[in-house]
């Protein structure tokens, strides 16, 4: 059981932060940039010191330990490869720094290159090498010292979108087979839920929110989160009794909300579209204002019979089949399950 | 990049996410004095004195062969020759009186007019070497990769040529039986069998061939990077040449034309090698009037108080630089299209 | 573009060719078979044979060579520490700042007022170790004076350059202290470190102001032997001296070239 935990006090980059990272997971640190995710990755690394409280690993105090002391290897967002070292030579660095034996190193170097699909580019420098080669290099430089925990900051950024979506499901795939703790910082909304076992959204140097990527989406705890993670609709609300009071209408929730007044959230994919009778709980009336056909959805931009403003437009994402055009009048559906209550801030 | 040092820790916002697994055992916050830096984690202390270790040699010689003795020449030029060429450390101010020209016989303006000079030639030979280093440039710029490797190393050799090798050169283009001096004397410019040098003509070749390297590699290897779109871009606004040089030309080439301007005007005005062998002993620089002091004379203090005059020449210079240079100031064709 | 501008093209081979007329009259006039005058008598190499029985030339060449190697050395080993200490340390910002500028004071300073300086500072360190009457001592101590700054700017630029992720990755690697610096930092810096001791070399070797300040009368170098020569008047020597100097000048330059692109490969 490898446990971290954090706690600090950095004057602007982390407002104290507390996490617990279980060991074999693969676990991302997720935010807009800026957000200090890197800054709390890199303390982990030990390449950076926090003001005050503590990073343990496996129940071990290791908040002051330097990097080179540290089980915990990095994958940087530039990747770092020595550029007058050739890949075997990179990826043999850590083992030869540690005084491994030879055969030792040739053959865990060798099994790692393998993995990495890197056979036959021992002799290439990174210079020769393509991006996507240069990221697993990378990889295979941090993974062959089998640390207790890989650290990934950014890894995808300098690939093209094609190779990295490829890159995402072949880290997953890795990180299964390895079950080593991998701890990633992206700032990629999709990239976290590809690959994460758990995920936690940072903004302005805390943590917003912990959990599984699904209910990390489905339930998001604050409008942050929501907006974060994919689109989502936003309603003010007022609690009244057991319902909920919008100015589209009032709803049941499922799970009654804490405040008097605050905010819903619903996801465009949970809206239904349908024919109901009138005045049955949470179905409302909406006239659409814009289709766009997205191949295998389709996303609607709906003006809601009652709302906020003349120009509130509400997010349904459909699977629907029926042409829908400006002007044609629906009815929307928001299960009760679906529609979130959000905390303050 | 470093976390702040010595701050005090602030107070910790309850964060969301699980339950604190560990209680991290108080009065073990990071000591103050320790910081990250490349990677390692040092006390602040000792990374300043490993840092020092490495720093010192080389700082303490240039403070010792340095910076000490020219804040000497500063004292050293309020000091007095003794007769034989030993120093007198009574303070006066009679190096710099006899720099503006007054004299045991009066008031005589041969310093003043040797300072003017200096001033004249520097500015006028940075001057020419501009004017021939932007069409060299251009040109070589423009060629095809292979021709302009080498163009370039044919810029680059006379710029490591020795300044002495390349001076004698000139004494012998200009000795009286070679074309030049023919042709000058089939002119009449001088007389048959004479030689075309010493004078202000000769010191101007010298000078010139000395320093357009100097002048032409770093404004070439601003011109390198110029943005070529834009000059297309100014062309089909029907700009004019000139438009087309200090619009898009000359902003984009400002950094290079500076460092050219520092690393020839500097050494032009204090020569004293070229203007020694071309320039004739009537024709005297700064340099040489330094040099004399130095060697022969053996009046130290007066040498001091002309190197400070140099210094400021040097100061006065690039001021004049800067005010005529500027981008943004329309007097610039002034100082473009004064010869 | 070339074709349409034949002024610019004409200015440009111009002035090529004004470089060159100087340096190719000499090279002329060193295998002209005349004593005096200028006048074209047939082709010899007699003047270029003469000048490696020359004692004199010898000796220059030697002291040249013996300064430059030295000087560059030393100058190689303090200016590199000096970068790595600016470059690689939390210095307050003002005080990076007054050391940066005491590194370049020598790069803008006029030669001849830094080598007055060097002459002041022998003349008063003369009273404490003989080291510094004016010879082959004061002569390299000169030149490390200006070679250190040129040094420790070029293997800046080159820290500069490396930037902070590769030490950050070497050390996540567990290399510390010696095999740190070793395996990842020299190497890396050695490209910075070659440039800036050649430089510092053909800086020395080109060298007359400060030489001329910094020498004794045992301690002569080429290019002061060649200027005193001068003064006496042209002579064919000087022309074949003066022409081999021109020949190291352009084979030192060909090298330093396949250099950087033997560096830019790699």
């Amino acid at each position: 059981m490898a446990q971290v935990q954090k706690n600090f006090g950095s004057h602007k980059a982390l407002k104290g932060v507390d996490l617990e990272v279980r060991e074999g997971e693969f676990f991302t640190l997720l935010g807009p940039s800026g957000c200090g995710k890197t800054t709390l990755l890199r303390i982990i690394a030990g390449l950076e010191l926090p003001d005050s409280g503590h990073v343990f690993l496996g129940g071990r105090d290791i908040t002051r330990l330097p990097a080179a002391k540290r089980q915990v290897n990095t994958v940087f967002q530039s990747y770092a490869l020595f550029p007058h070292l050739n890949t075997f030579e990179n990826v043999a660095f850590g083992l030869k720094a540690r005084q491994t034996e030879n055969s030792e190193v040739r053959r865990r170097v060798g099994e790692k290159l393998e993995m990495m699909s890197l056979g036959g580019l021992e002799r290439r420098y990174p210079h020769q090498l393509s991006g996507g080669q240069k990221q697993r290099v990378a990889l295979a430089r941090a993974l062959v010292n089998e640390p207790d925990i890989l650290l990934l900051d950014e890894p995808m950024s300098a690939l093209d979108a094609h190779l990295r979506a490829q890159v995402q499901e072949e880290l997953r795939r890795l990180q299964r087979e390895l079950k080593q703790t991998f701890i990633l910082v992206t700032h990629d909304q999709d990239e976290a839920m590809v690959v994460s076992d758990r995920l936690a959204v940072m903004r302005d140097g805390l943590v917003e929110q912990v959990g599984e990527p699904r209910e990390v989406y489905s339930k998001p705890r604050n409008q942050f989160v929501a907006e974060f993670l994919g689109a989502a609709n936003i309603i003010a609300a007022r609690r009244d009794g057991g319902r909920v009071m919008t100015s589209l209408g009032s709803f049941d929730l499922s799970a009654a909300p804490q405040w008097d007044e605050g905010r819903l959230a619903i996801r465009p994919e949970r809206i239904l579209l349908g024919q109901a009778p009138a005045g049955d709980p949470n179905w409302i009336q909406a006239k659409v204002s814009e289709a766009i056909y997205r191949g295998q959805s389709l996303d609607v931009w709906l003006a809601p019979a009652q709302g906020p403003a003349d120009d509130y437009r509400l997010r349904v994402r459909t699977q629907s089949k029926e042409p829908l055009r400006p002007g044609d009048q629906v009815s929307l559906f928001f299960p009760p399950e679906d529609l979130v209550a959000l905390d303050h801030a | 990049m470093t976390p702040g040092q010595n701050q005090p820790p602030e107070k910790q916002t309850p964060a969301h996410g699980g339950p604190p697994l560990m209680k991290p055992s108080p009065g073990e916050e990071p000591g103050p004095g320790l910081v990250t830096w490349y990677g390692g984690i040092h006390r602040q202390r000792d990374l300043r004195l490993k840092g020092s270790a490495l720093l010192g040699p080389g700082l303490a010689w240039l403070l010792i062969f340095l910076a000490i003795p020219c804040s000497g020449l500063v004292i050293l030029s309020f000091a007095r020759r003794g007769d034989f060429g030993d120093i007198h450390w009574i303070w006066n101010l009679d190096n710099y009186k006899r720099l503006l020209g007054y004299g045991l016989f009066g008031w005589t303006p041969d310093h003043l007019i040797i300072l003017g000079r200096s001033l004249l030639v520097g500015l006028v030979s940075t001057l020419i070497c501009i004017l021939l280093a932007y069409p060299l440039t251009f040109y070589i710029a423009t060629r095809p990769p292979k021709t302009r490797n080498w163009l370039l190393l044919l810029l680059v050799v006379p710029f490591w040529t020795n300044v002495v090798v390349r001076t004698y050169g000139w004494l012998l283009v200009l000795s009286p039986q070679l074309p030049p001096a023919r042709i000058a004397a089939f002119f009449g410019f001088i007389e048959t069998g004479a030689p075309l040098f010493p004078g202000s003509f000769a010191t101007y070749l010298g000078l010139v061939s000395t320093f357009l390297p100097f002048m032409a590699l770093p404004l070439y290897s601003s011109l390198e990077r110029l943005d070529w779109e834009l000059l297309e871009a100014a062309r089909d606004l029907y700009a004019s040449r000139w438009q087309v040089f200090t619009q898009a030309i000359l902003p984009q080439t400002r950094p290079g034309l500076t460092v050219g301007v520092i690393v020839t005007f500097i050494p032009a005005m204090a020569m004293f090698v070229v203007t020694d062998l071309l320039g004739g002993a009537r024709y005297m620089l700064i340099g040489n009037l330094i040099q004399n002091q130095f060697s022969t004379s053996r009046d130290w203090p007066f040498g001091a108080a002309l190197c400070l005059a140099l210094m400021a020449l040097t100061m006065i210079g690039l001021m004049l630089y800067r005010r005529w240079g500027d981008p943004r100031d329309k007097n610039e064709k002034s100082g473009g299209a004064a010869p | 573009m070339n074709a349409k501008r034949p002024i610019v093209a004409a200015i440009a081979i111009g002035s090529l060719i004004f470089l060159y007329v100087p340096s190719l009259a000499v090279a002329v006039f060193s295998v002209n078979n005349a004593r005096y005058g200028l006048t074209w008598k047939g082709f010899t190499w007699k003047w270029h044979q003469q000048l490696f029985q020359n004692e004199a030339i010898l000796e220059a060449a030697l002291n040249s060579l013996l300064v430059a190697g030295v000087s560059t050395a030393i100058a190689t080993i303090l200016g590199t520490a000096l970068a790595l200490g600016l470059d690689r340390f939390p210095w307050p910002r003002r005080l990076s700042t007054a050391m940066d500028l005491l590194v370049h004071l020598p790069v803008v300073t006029p030669d001849i007022i830094l080598a007055a300086a060097l002459v002041l500072s022998f003349n008063f360190l003369r009273g404490f170790s003989e080291i510094f009457d004016l010879g082959m001592g004061t002569l390299i101590l000169g030149h490390i004076t200006f070679q250190i700054s040129f040094v420790t700017l070029v293997v800046r630029s080159r820290l500069a350059a490396l930037g902070r992720d590769i030490d950050e990755a070497a050390r996540d690697l567990y290399a510390t202290g010696p095999y740190l610096f070793f395996r990842i930092t020299l190497p890396l810096l050695m490209p910075g470190i070659l440039a800036g001791a050649m430089l510092a070399f053909t800086l020395s070797l080109d060298d007359f102001i400060i030489s001329f300040f910094a020498h004794g009368p045992d301690s002569v170098t080429l290019p002061i032997y060649i200027y005193s020569s001068i003064r006496r008047g042209i002579s064919p020597e000087i022309h074949a001296l003066s022409t081999l100097v021109l020949m190291a000048t352009v084979i030192l330059v060909l090298i330093a070239e396949r250099f950087s692109r033997f560096r830019a490969a790699v």
